[in-house]
């Protein structure tokens, strides 16, 4: 209780102080008399007339201190907000002239400035110089506000904390102005800006981050003031200059450094502290961008979220006034590396402005020449820094408008010219010369057609239109609708129809904010790709307005060819338009090799034996069959494979070579050479067959070429022209040869020259020619003959060996030269052994044959030759050797009817002129002239015990089925022929071991009746004449 | 100095008495239509009809004190004094902008003024000066 009142006494007196303090008789003794402290009374003495608003405050101080010891902050607080008002009212009417005289302590010069300390409680450095009145405005500014925070802060009201902040900064700078104040220039700067950050600091301190982003609406008004102060003290020493800072500037520097005094120690350790910050901001030109940068970025992204994006926008212009005061000194700086990105910067904007058309023509003229004026003094005075190359944006130069294919299917083969024609509206007031304008190209090697739906964007003629705006915009621009029905649930019946837009989100979008404030930030990652291929054109001159520029597309290799970057060279600036879109491609192609094989000659290639002469060079022939050039070519061969290097031969051009080629010919009597065209790598195989008499031999030649990963396999038939027949013609012991040539093709030829030799040259054989003919022309189809006499002296020729030879050439090719037909054979058993004579008489006393009565056939065997050969066999009767022969008559044509045996065995002598008749009966069973019967006559072998070694088997086995068969005949003979048969003695005999009949050879035996006929006459008696006629 | 503005989003008048520092002004203007958004918004939730006109500071700068008055067609006007100005208090620029709206309004009547276009009245140009000489 005794306190309360108390201190409700003090208050009222403190009041009735106050209200006094406007008499002219107040009196300091008499407001000190209540003053608890005596310090304060000493302090009081001491300021005797001048200083009674300290007094004030510090009394009224007392009186918050007590607030505050009470917990009553929010009454300390308002003790502390009267205080400020009542000293902002005595700086306001001091301004407007009502002297306060004590107030002129705070007129003082200002010599320190080292902003705000909120971090203690109580400022008792600052209370002291306030009580000892050596305080100036700031101080004592200062003073009260860190006071006010430290109460805002415990009454969790730290927003207040930021306006009053801004308010009081406000506030000092025109209080200060008001009392004209001398302050040194940049002094206040420092104030505010570390005051600022002071405040933002103890706000950090104070929340979490969450509260920090959900209230930047209130910080982001310090953050602005602090870098529009942080600005103008870069202006003030220089540190935003074309020359960096001077001598005058680094004192000015050094002055402002020393007013903020030393740091606080309790900042001292953190290493973000306000006055750090400062420091090293104004220590260097770099640290004073990084800062600044820093601070505007925050600024400008606070304003972004609270959505003030004007204010934001304000931030970034003086951001980008910023960057245009770095370019101006630019050109000075030489090798920094951060340099370029300014250059980049102020280079881009001046682009912008010059392509604005917006803006008049002449400040569009003035951008663009320092565009100009920078390229071309870099080009000149750096040529130690080629590689500093300047990217800028294209967008802002020129605009792509058409790109054009010639030819319009934007698809060559290789090599072949593709042209591009490029259509681009400059956006400069006046012509650019450009040193180079390229396009990178991507190269893949695609098969051609496959990327042909990435190419939809292409047009059927060629072309590629590029749409006006970025793409970005475009693709946004595009409305899309769709429709809406809404059906109500109840009946299904149409509640409600409309049209809804799906991505108003995008159209609806601001577009200016994040985009526009990227710009500068985006502008340095422009950067040109290295290519492999590049579309070129040097020493371009563009226009305003549009231009064409004429490319020629590299085509050197097969795939698929895009456009990725657009790039326009101005001495060290590049214009870079990163992405072409939509995508340009176009495609080269290279047909694959083709290898087509052509019969030379003809055009029946089966029928056609083909037969060449060949060189070993080859003919360039154009694609009009023009002949270009003949060179050499040069063959290597292995054992299996043949390299064929072929001559240099242009595109779309033939190359036509001959090749030589040996064909062996297997198991066949005819040898030949023959030749086809083959290329590459040779390997062969060959197969032979026979066909409708032609000898076909089948060859396979595969073709591989590098340039291929198939195999062309070519497949050659080669044809045998002819046949060949031999035989030996007997008559009596003489022997002829006759050769039979057949033409099996369909060619006719000359043949000349036939010649049969003795391949053994026996002396004692002789060859006579009985051709009276040396040339002849066979046709085709048809045969020639040839016959030799085979004569011999002395003992007979147990085998010939003969070659028959004979030149040919086409008939219808006169000068073509003669080929060689060569044909071999063997004779063997060349003598006549036997001759065999069958003679028919008629039947005693008759003078003629008559049909149906029995004649005599009467069938002698002579031995012509005494057997030397050892293929007969001799049997031993009574001392004489004699071999026996099986006759057998023989008649196809079933004229006669033989009665009795048709077949016997008789024992011929081994001696020379033997002779053996045999009688038999035979009756006609026709008139006329009929043929005699044939008679064969065979080795007869009776089959012994021991089986026999035949030396022949082949004709043993052949006889053996033959005997079988003519027994069969005989019997059937005998049947039909309606007479009682007497049976075969043959037939009848015991199965058992099989006697064995043998064939003689074809000159063997020598039929000396055959061919002769008999007259028969027709039986008188009949009353039925039967009429044959054959 | 002192100097008026009406403007909807972009500005229908402009009367400035110190002619020099006009891009600053301008952009000080259009920055404050952000804070004139914010107040709007914020006051139009609370009281959708019955809606205080007269925004007071919209922000103070070190050079300036940027006062608003938004009408109910969202027409807005803005009054840029100097700090160093201490006679102009909230009273003051209150009642100036109650004048400036009627003059306005009368402007509006006006059956050849297009709404939008640029203010050229006599009327209001002279209203604008009386309260200029008043306010320096």
């Amino acid at each position: 209780m005794s306190f309360t009142r108390n201190l409700g006494r003090f208050e009222d007196d403190m009041r009735t102080l106050r209200e006094k303090r406007t008499e002219p008789g107040w009196s300091f003794c008499d407001y000190f008399m209540v003053q608890v402290c005596d310090w304060l009374r000493e302090l009081s003495i001491r300021a005797v007339g001048c200083s009674s608003a300290v007094h004030l405050c510090v009394d009224q101080e007392e009186l918050a201190f007590v607030f505050e010891m009470l917990q009553q902050f929010e009454d300390a607080l308002v003790q502390y907000d009267e205080l400020d008002a009542l000293f902002t009212q005595y700086v306001l009417n001091f301004g407007a002239g009502d002297g306060a005289n004590w107030l002129g302590s705070f007129c003082q010069p200002v010599r320190s400035w080292n902003g705000l300390l909120l971090r203690r409680p109580i400022d008792m450095e600052k209370r002291d110089l306030i009580q000892r009145g050596e305080a100036s405005l700031l101080d004592l500014r200062s003073y009260l506000f860190s006071r006010q925070c430290t109460l805002l802060i415990f009454l969790q009201r730290p927003w207040e904390v930021t306006a009053r902040a801004l308010e009081l900064l406000h506030n000092c700078v025109q209080e200060l102005q008001l009392l004209e104040v001398s302050v040194e220039s940049g002094a206040l700067d420092c104030w505010v800006f570390l005051s600022s950050l002071e405040v933002l600091h103890r706000i950090e301190g104070c929340c979490d981050r969450s509260q920090l982003e959900a209230n930047c609406s209130h910080t982001v008004g310090l953050w602005t003031y602090a870098t529009e102060k942080l600005r103008s003290l870069g202006d003030l020493c220089g540190l935003v200059s074309e020359n960096g800072p001077d001598s005058e500037d680094l004192n000015k520097t050094v002055d402002l450094l020393a007013g903020l005094g030393a740091e606080r120690p309790e900042t001292i350790n953190s290493p973000q502290s306000p006055y750090k910050k400062l420091k090293e901001a104004l220590s260097s030109v770099e640290a004073f961008e990084k800062h600044y940068l820093e601070l505007s970025h925050a600024a400008m992204e606070m304003y972004r979220v609270i959505g003030r994006l004007r204010s934001a926008r304000l931030v970034g212009k003086s951001l980008a006034e910023f960057y245009m005061w770095l370019l101006c000194f630019a050109c000075f700086l030489s090798c920094a590396c951060g340099f370029f990105d300014r250059v980049c910067r102020y280079l881009q904007t001046s682009a912008l402005l010059a392509s604005d058309t917006n803006l008049s023509d002449e400040e569009r003229r003035h951008f663009c020449q320092e565009i100009l004026t920078f390229a071309r003094q870099t080009a000149e005075g750096k040529g130690q820094q080629k590689d500093a190359r300047v990217a800028l944006s294209m967008s802002s130069f020129t605009r792509l408008q058409e790109l054009r294919f010639r030819p319009s299917s934007a698809l060559v083969h290789v090599s072949a010219a593709l042209q591009l024609e490029l259509r681009l509206c400059s956006l400069m007031p006046v012509p650019v010369t450009l040193e180079q304008i390229s396009a990178s190209i991507h190269f893949t090697q695609e098969q051609p057609g496959s990327t042909a739906q990435k190419r939809a964007a292409q047009n059927p003629d060629g072309t590629v239109t590029f749409p006006a705006a970025s793409p970005a915009s475009a693709s946004a621009s595009a409305l899309e609708l769709c429709e809406i029905l809404e059906h109500s649930p109840s009946d299904n019946a149409l509640s409600s129809a409309g049209v809804a837009c799906r991505n108003m989100h995008l159209l609806m979008r601001r577009h200016d904010s994040t985009a526009s404030l990227d710009t500068p930030n985006t502008a340095p990652a422009v950067a040109m790709e290295d290519a492999a291929q590049m579309l070129r054109a040097s020493d371009v001159t563009l226009l305003p307005g549009n231009n064409s520029i004429v490319f020629t597309a590299p085509s050197q290799k097969p795939g698929s060819y895009t456009l990725r970057q657009l790039c326009a060279t101005l001495g060290c600036v590049q214009f870079i338009l990163p992405h072409i879109y939509p995508v340009v491609q176009y495609e080269v192609y290279s047909q694959e090799p083709q290898l087509s094989i052509q019969p030379l000659t003809g055009h029946n290639t089966d029928s056609m034996p083909v037969l060449h002469s060949s060189t070993c060079s080859a003919r360039i022939l154009s694609s009009s069959a023009e002949l270009l050039a003949e060179s050499a070519l040069s063959i290597q061969s292995s054992e299996k494979v043949t390299s064929i290097s072929l001559p240099v031969t242009p595109p779309y051009h033939t190359l036509e070579f001959l090749l030589e080629v040996l064909c062996h010919i297997p198991s066949c009597p005819a040898r030949m050479e023959s030749e086809r065209l083959t290329n590459g790598q040779i390997s062969r195989r060959s197969r032979t067959r026979f066909n409708s008499g032609m000898t076909l031999i089948d060859q396979k030649v595969s073709v591989d070429c590098p340039w291929s990963i198939y195999s062309t396999l070519v497949s050659l038939t080669f044809h045998v022209p002819f046949t060949i027949k031999h035989s030996l013609l007997s008559a009596g012991r003489r022997k002829f040869i006759q050769v039979c040539l057949r033409n099996v093709s369909d060619t006719n030829f000359r043949l000349t020259n036939q010649t049969l030799t003795e391949n053994q040259h026996t002396p004692s054989l002789e060859l006579c020619s009985l051709n009276t003919r040396t040339h002849s022309l066979v046709f085709r189809q048809q045969c020639v003959f040839s016959v030799w006499e085979l004569r011999w002296s002395g003992v007979s020729p147990v085998s010939v060996h003969c070659e028959f030879s004979a030149a040919f050439a086409p008939a219808d090719a006169p000068d073509a030269a003669l080929k060689l037909y060569r044909y071999d054979f063997t004779l063997e058993r060349v003598s006549t052994l036997y001759s065999v004579r069958a003679e028919i008489r008629p039947a005693v006393g008759e003078q003629q044959c008559c049909t149906g009565s029995l004649c005599r056939l009467e069938v002698s065997l002579t031995r012509l030759s005494e057997a030397s050969d050892s293929d007969e066999e001799y049997s031993e009767t009574d001392g004489l050797r004699s071999s026996r022969l099986l006759y057998e008559v023989i008649d196809n044509s079933s004229n006669w009817a033989v009665c009795g045996k048709s077949s016997g065995v008789v024992s011929m002598p081994v001696a020379a002129m033997a002779t053996h008749k045999v009688h038999m009966e035979v009756m006609p069973l026709f008139a006329g002239h009929l043929l005699v019967p044939s008679i064969r006559v065979f080795k007869y072998q009776p089959r012994l015990a021991s089986p026999v070694i035949q030396p022949d088997t082949d004709s043993c086995l052949e006889n053996d089925s033959l005997s079988l068969e003519d027994q069969a005949e005989t019997a059937s003979l005998r049947s039909r022929g309606s007479v009682q048969s007497l049976g075969s003695g043959e037939s009848a005999q015991p199965r058992g071991p099989m006697p064995k009949r043998q064939a003689f050879g074809p000159g063997q035996v020598f039929s000396g009746t055959q061919g002769q006929q008999v007259l028969v006459l027709p039986a008188a008696d009949h009353h039925l004449m039967e009429v044959n006629v054959t | 100095f002192i100097r008026f503005v009406v403007l909807i989003n972009y500005p229908l008048y402009i009367r400035s008495v110190p002619t020099q520092g006009e891009l600053k002004f301008h952009y000080t203007v259009h920055t404050s239509l952000d804070v004139v958004e914010e107040k709007i918004s914020g006051v139009g939730k609370a009281l959708a009809d019955q809606r205080e006109l007269y925004l007071g500071l919209l922000y103070p700068t070190e050079d300036y004190k940027v006062y608003g008055y938004v009408t109910n067609s969202k027409v807005k006007f803005v009054i840029v004094v100097d700090s160093s100005n201490t006679s102009l208090r909230d009273n003051e620029i209150r009642s100036m902008f109650r004048k400036l709206h009627n003059s306005f309004t009368d402007v509006m009547c006006n059956p050849f003024y297009n709404p939008g276009d640029p203010i050229q009245s006599k009327a209001f140009d002279s209203i604008v000066s009386t309260m200029m000489v008043q306010a320096c």
